[in-house]
């Protein structure tokens, strides 16, 4: 079986971001760009999976233009066996990808499609199920713990929501999006990052791919979050009563 | 090592051991017993039993030949000090609460104790300069302290000094985006420094894992070394000025933000490095480098020391102007960390190795950098210098191998006791010390080697479940006879405190050691400053 396991590129988690002057989005020049950490967990669990021997080759993914390639070498580092490229504009929304997904399905027929739940740039949470949609396939998000059954080809998915834990049964093929607790992702080791020099990373255009890329959202404005005005100490009790009843107006 | 331990709960046990020790412990009792009947004693270390008290209290009186005394020409505090100082601080600036006075008086390691009965807390230099002048005049003796976060004693009283705690002076003066000068207090905590830094795009010189604690005054009285010297030196090299007050309440306005002043003798390379012992530095100006985009961090294993050792070599060839960290640890102090922090785990679990480095580069050009370091670390590979690797991949896996290393003194405080000391030796020769010691001590105790193989120092600590005199044997004055030999430094950027005062003729000429303590005279006749520490207790007239 072979999974496919789509990897953004991203600002590093870890970076204290800025707004461009202009507003017109977050800045990234001379700024550390990672893996999106979501999608390093997909990428662990999909080489735990191919450990287990229950799959043979882990492909991994990306989209977007040329540097996003540092992000597949990443993934080759990790221990993926091979990458795509498909090269295209920056920022290309769910509906973009999760098209261009299809088509690459529909070429590398893989068994199990892993991604990250959201990416931490515009946390949308729509490509998994955006995918699964098109492909028609069955969907287990938020996945904090997968178990996959060669044998009657399922996939028991253990989902994080609001109540709780939720366990659902996938038949295979299915889309898997991975939540934080699902495993802690491996480091790139040195004999590893030799070996991915020379593993494939094939490029496509989404027009090969017979996929219109365009966008129905348009980025109107990027702005701070209002700041978060200091508390203030007070002296006594009764400064406390009172600006409670006459400044806040709760009592 | 000299050590202050007692409880007034154990007069009664006490009065017998003394009564078998020296004449000259005897005196040490007379001493104190003239002083006050107040606890003159404190107990350090956490004792479950009187039965290990009592052996603390032998431990302490029997290394009398080093107990210092309290120097008699000292003042005590009486409560017309504490009124002058009341209206000159304030009330809140004038601390004589016991709780407080506990921590202040405590150094991290809970080894040092002091028994000062007054905490102050200047804002101004203007407060510092007349708290001095005062206390000058008084002949009170007096403590400089910032974060309190030294090793070798040197921040905390060994009696009953004043405290002068430069916390409250922590405002960032100016700082000059072109230039990169940074101008501010005391006080101020680096990693506060270094976050303000980092919004304007640049970072401080130095960085240690106290940063969280440490003071920049106390910084630079320490002439702290850190993780970053072997790229951006020495605080002797990047202090452009600083205002410092002297013994009699001069101030002494050196904060030049030049990069180049030949006018006359440079005074202010005196405070640095002097531990607060010829002035209480109330403000610096520090050259701060830009911060580079493109940093990238490795946490490599090695077979064996001298593999260490040319990897340093290719290192600093290789890597050249990008190379930023160079440090190393030993399988021992990798096992501590593991096994006393629950979020860290081992990056090169496949096996246990002898010894680990971690490479830091710092530079402007990320893919140029990357592929430099890269091939570098394959290269090194293939010549068998490194066994296994790891490169991290984003800022949260760079994190995880500062916090390994980071965490080694942290680690070894939670093990137990432990003997620390912090050497720079010659690079060939630094382990061989390691080797030793284990042989030396055997199974008395663990000995863990970690530190700056960039720039040749060495932090040998050892570690063991409790303090016992056996072990201290075997390590004193072994080390520092090695360390001579090889003509080390018997502190390379700890300083010597309290710990090391009478040790500095292992690194130091008898003529060096006069000099100093003739220029301590001029600038402090009267000694009140951070008395006992540094220079050797025979030199104080």
């Amino acid at each position: 079986m072979k999974i496919m396991v789509p990897v953004k590129r991203v600002v590093d988690y870890a970076v204290k971001i800025r707004i461009k002057p202009d507003k017109s989005g977050v800045e990234t020049q001379n700024v550390k760009m990672s893996m999106n950490p979501f999608c390093e967990i997909a990428l662990e669990e999909a080489l735990k999976i191919k450990e287990s021997g229950l799959a043979k080759e882990v492909v991994a993914v990306t989209m977007g233009p040329s540097n996003c390639v540092d992000t597949l070498r990443t993934g080759l580092a990790m221990g993926a066996d091979r990458g795509i490229h498909v090269e295209a504009a920056r920022d290309l929304v769910p509906l973009s990808v999760a098209k261009v997904l299809k088509k690459l399905v529909e070429v590398e027929n893989p068994g199990l499609l892993i991604l990250g739940k959201q990416a931490i740039d515009d946390d949308c949470n729509q490509t998994g199920q955006m995918i699964a949609a098109l492909l028609g396939w069955p969907q287990g998000t938020f996945a904090s713990k997968v178990v996959l059954d060669k044998e009657k080809q399922v996939a028991t998915v253990d989902r994080e929501v609001d109540g709780g834990l939720e366990t659902l049964c996938l038949d295979l093929p299915a889309v898997i999006t991975t939540d934080l607790r699902l495993n802690q992702p491996r480091y790139a080791t040195l004999p590893n990052i030799m070996k991915a020099k020379s593993k494939p990373i094939k490029r496509y255009t989404p027009e090969e791919l017979n996929v219109e890329i365009k966008s129905d959202l348009e980025v109107v404005q990027v702005t701070e979050p209002p700041k978060r005005k200091a508390g203030v100490i007070l002296s006594s009790v009764d400064e406390l009563i009172d600006k409670l009843k006459n400044e806040a107006h709760v009592i | 090592m000299e050590k202050w331990r007692a409880t007034s709960n154990l007069r009664r046990s006490l009065k017998s051991i003394l009564n078998r020790q020296l004449s000259s412990v005897s005196e040490f009792r007379y001493l104190n017993e003239k002083r006050s009947c107040q606890s003159s004693f404190n107990l350090i270390r956490d004792c479950k039993s009187l039965g290990q008290v009592n052996a603390i209290q032998h431990r302490c009186f029997s290394s009398a030949s080093t107990l210092v005394q309290r120097n008699p020409s000292f003042s005590t505090l009486n409560s017309d000090d504490i009124s002058y100082f009341k209206g000159l601080l304030g009330e809140k600036s004038v601390i004589q609460d016991e709780d407080r006075l506990e921590t202040v008086n405590t150094d991290w390691m809970h080894k040092y104790k002091g028994s000062s009965k007054l905490l102050l807390l200047p804002r101004s230099t203007e407060e510092v300069a007349q708290i001095l002048r005062y206390c000058n005049s008084r002949c009170l003796a007096v403590v400089p302290q910032g974060g309190n976060t030294g090793l070798v004693g040197g921040s905390v009283p060994v009696f009953d000094e004043v405290i002068v705690n430069v916390s409250s002076m922590k405002n960032i003066i100016s700082f000059d985006k072109v230039s990169g000068i940074l101008v501010c207090e005391a006080g101020c905590i680096l990693e506060n420094l270094i976050s303000f830094l980092d919004n304007q795009g640049f970072i401080m010189p130095l960085d240690l894992g106290a940063k969280g604690s440490c003071q920049i005054g106390g910084n630079v009285s320490t002439n702290a070394g850190g993780l970053r010297l072997v790229r951006y030196g020495s605080l002797h090299e990047n202090v452009l000025g600083l205002e410092a007050v002297l013994a009699n309440g001069d101030v002494l306005d050196m904060l030049g933000t030049l990069r180049k002043d030949n006018t006359g003798y440079d005074l202010k390379h005196l405070f640095i490095g002097s531990e607060g012992s010829l002035g209480i530095v109330t403000k610096v100006s520090i050259l701060t480098p830009p911060k580079l985009s493109s940093v990238n961090i490795a946490f490599l294993a090695c077979n064996d020391y001298s593999s260490c050792q040319k990897l340093l070599m290719e290192a600093k060839r290789k890597l050249g102007e990008i190379l930023s960290a160079f440090e190393f640890l030993d399988t021992e102090a990798m096992n501590l960390v593991l096994h006393q922090f629950d979020g860290v785990r081992n990056p090169l679990p496949a096996s246990m190795h002898n010894f680990y480095i971690l490479i830091e580069t710092t530079g402007s050009d990320e893919s140029y950098n990357r592929e430099k370091l890269e091939a570098f670390l394959l290269s090194s590979m293939e010549d068998g210098l490194i066994s296994d690797g790891v490169l991290a991949q984003d800022i949260n896996q760079a994190s995880s191998f500062w916090r390994i290393r980071e965490g080694v003194p942290e680690a070894l405080m939670k093990a137990g006791a432990v003997y620390k000391y912090d050497l720079s030796l010659p690079v060939e020769k630094m382990y061989d010390l390691v080797d030793d010691m284990r042989i030396r001590l055997g199974d008395l105790a663990k000995v863990v080697g970690y530190g700056h193989l960039g720039d040749g120092n060495l932090h040998l600590n050892v570690s063991a479940p409790e303090y016992d005199d056996k072990i201290l044997e075997q390590i004193e004055p072994y080390v520092y006879e090695w360390t001579s030999k090889h003509r080390g430094s018997i502190s390379a950027e700890h300083g010597l405190g309290l710990m090391k005062a009478n040790k500095i003729y292992y690194s130091k000429s008898a003529e060096t050691v006069q000099t100093m303590a003739s220029i301590k005279k001029l600038l402090d006749p009267n000694g009140i400053l951070n008395p006992y520490k540094v220079l050797p207790h025979s030199l104080n007239s």
